[in-house]
């Protein structure tokens, strides 16, 4: 294993965080050259045990840093991340550049496109490092269902980092990438957001166009970012939102300067603790955690008063209904015709069409494929496919009575600590890790997950916001003040 | 789940025997968790397929550049000029 403590790769340009990055290229204490290094030198020290990518382009990375160097000594950068060192899940298609998706029938894909969320990154400046890992399709919470290799919880390398985002979360908890960008269909980018320490936040449905991300539940997907801090959050997706004439379900609503938003307080906010975010069977220690949280946010001014969103314990089952659903139909593309893999011999389509995703999907995205055609199935649809999107309409009117009397609300990212590589061999013991994450993406809701605080064995504890539709300036304000006001953001895992 | 063989045949995905049976037993389980939904009365619910509410999207029927042939072809496992070549589909 390289990249030991005898190697030392720690440097103040990968332990800054974007905006303060951009500050150095500014400043001219620093270039996006330098910083772009520093990461690929970190990368190859230390990813060969923390495994969060998939694919590095370091030549691409270091063409792009160097024409940022460029813009930035002539006083004329592209954009506000302009230079800034950034990680892609590898879901988004990169033209030219292999989008795997976690998965054995994507293993030599190569986009002829973009996705929009890409071309803006770019458009901004920012400097694309590689494509992160994943659960295969995005199916999963622990990064362990990529077909390639897990990727390790830098708090704790015998542990996940979460997932199914888990590659570009490490990353970023690692300080392998300033930024990065996930998709959160279930609770992907929150979930380990949470287990790394870092923040991330799913966007309302619509604010960030999914053309060019590969589908996994088109309802219920939403591409976000990951980073180091709130302010980090804000910038990026001030950067990826939008309206997108490229996506249909994308919203023609205004983005705001989120930034700008930060420096408001918090004093008279109405925060929402709903009572079926702590349940039986959570951890204390995150339990414990997130009511201190309360309680800070409290300091700062905000009131908070209990509330039931009492569909909540109805909302798991319902997606694993919807989400495979729509993923069966989704993936029914890959048929080894088009792209992707195919076997080398089968005595007829049909039988091609078997063999090859036989051979190309691993078994969550099968179990996820047989549970969605299930349920969409003749005789079995009503019960079960037309049953859960009422659940869904329960669940939706839950937080839409919520939010008549509170602006925010806030709850645990995930009821436990990051648990154990092997740990959760049972897929409904994975699928149970999501339960607080699931409501908000059937609802169609802003989430972000931020650091509060740390367990006994010193590993992230995450305290999630939930906003009204479009309103994710609140949580960043929210938990930018709650950021601010304690040392949680301070410490680093240990790793080199 | 009943009939695992058919599910996996309207998916065209093939599962060994053994396959099947494992994916059975946990397609149970999870199944057996999901029926907890019966408990809610959802009498009268409208259902929710997106959760933003959504009109029809229209543009304009303009056209506009795409990918060439060749861009279009280059990921495909097999070809024959600018076609996407399949194992045969209809029998001699």
């Amino acid at each position: 294993m390289r990249g030991g403590a005898g190697l030392s790769v720690s440097n103040p340009l990968t332990e800054s965080t974007a905006h303060e990055l951009v500050e150095k290229f500014r400043s001219g204490a620093a270039t996006p050259s330098a910083a772009t290094r520093a990461y690929l030198d970190r990368i190859t020290a230390l990813d060969p045990t923390v495994r969060a990518y998939i694919t590095v382009t370091r030549e691409r990375a270091l063409a792009a840093a160097s024409a940022a160097d460029e813009r930035w000594r002539t006083g004329r950068p592209k954009g506000p991340i302009d230079g800034v060192p950034t990680a892609v899940k590898d879901v988004l298609c990169t033209k030219g550049v292999r989008t795997t998706c976690g998965s054995k029938i994507l293993e030599r894909f190569v986009p002829p496109y973009d996705a929009t969320v890409i071309e803006r990154l770019e458009a901004a400046g920012a400097v694309i490092l590689g494509k992160t890992n994943m659960d295969e399709f995005a199916m999963g919470s622990s990064t362990e269902h990529s077909a390639f290799f897990a990727t390790r919880n830098p708090w704790d390398l015998s542990r996940v980092p979460g997932g199914s985002s888990g590659g570009s979360a490490a990353a970023v908890g690692a300080d392998l990438a300033a930024a990065a960008i996930g998709s959160d269909t279930g609770g992907s980018i929150r979930q380990p957001g949470a287990f790394t320490g870092t923040v991330g936040l799913k966007p309302t449905y619509g604010r960030v166009s999914r053309y060019g991300l590969v589908a996994f539940a088109s309802s219920l997907d939403q591409v976000g970012p990951l980073t180091k801090d709130v302010a980090d959050a804000a910038l990026v997706l001030r950067v990826i939102a939008g309206h997108d004439p490229l996506d249909s379900t994308s919203a023609d609503v205004p983005v705001p300067d989120y930034a700008a938003e930060l420096s408001r307080p918090i004093a008279g906010l109405r925060i929402g603790v709903p009572k079926e975010y702590f349940v039986e069977g959570m951890d204390p220690e995150v339990e414990r955690a997130v009511r201190e949280a309360i309680e800070v946010l409290q300091r700062l001014g905000a009131t908070a008063e209990p509330l039931s969103l009492p569909t909540t314990d109805f909302a798991l089952a319902a997606y694993y209904l919807i989400a495979p659903a729509e993923a069966s139909s989704n993936l029914a593309r890959y048929d080894g015709v088009k792209y992707g893999s195919r076997v080398a011999s089968a005595k007829d389509l049909i039988d091609m069409y078997s063999k090859t995703r036989a051979q190309g999907f691993g078994a969550e995205v099968k179990r996820r494929i047989m549970l969605g055609t299930y349920a969409l199935s003749a005789g079995y649809h009503e019960a079960y496919y037309a049953k859960a999107q009422k659940v869904r309409t329960l669940v939706r009117r839950d937080f839409e009575a919520a939010f008549s009397r509170v602006d925010v609300i806030v709850a645990p990212t995930t009821p436990n600590v990051p648990f154990k590589l092997g740990e959760k061999e049972d897929p409904l013991a994975m699928y149970l890790n999501d339960i607080f994450t699931i409501p908000v993406n059937l609802a169609g809701l802003p989430g972000l997950s931020v650091r509060c605080g740390f367990s006994l064995a010193s590993l992230p504890i995450g305290l999630q916001f939930i906003g009204r539709p479009f309103d994710e300036a609140t949580l960043l304000r929210a938990a930018s003040a709650y950021e601010q006001a304690t040392p949680w953001r301070d410490r680093r895992p240990s790793l080199g | 789940m009943q009939d695992v063989e058919h599910v996996a045949r309207l998916a065209r995905l093939e599962l060994s025997p053994e396959e099947g049976e494992r994916m059975r037993e946990q397609l149970d389980r999870i199944l057996g968790y999901i029926d907890k939904l019966r408990q809610l009365d959802t009498a009268g619910v409208e259902p929710t397929s997106h959760a933003v509410p959504m009109v029809n999207v229209f543009r304009d029927d303009e056209p506009r550049p795409c990918l060439s042939p060749e861009e279009m072809l280059a990921n495909a496992p097999d070809r024959s000029g600018e076609f996407f070549r399949v194992p045969r589909i209809i029998e001699d």
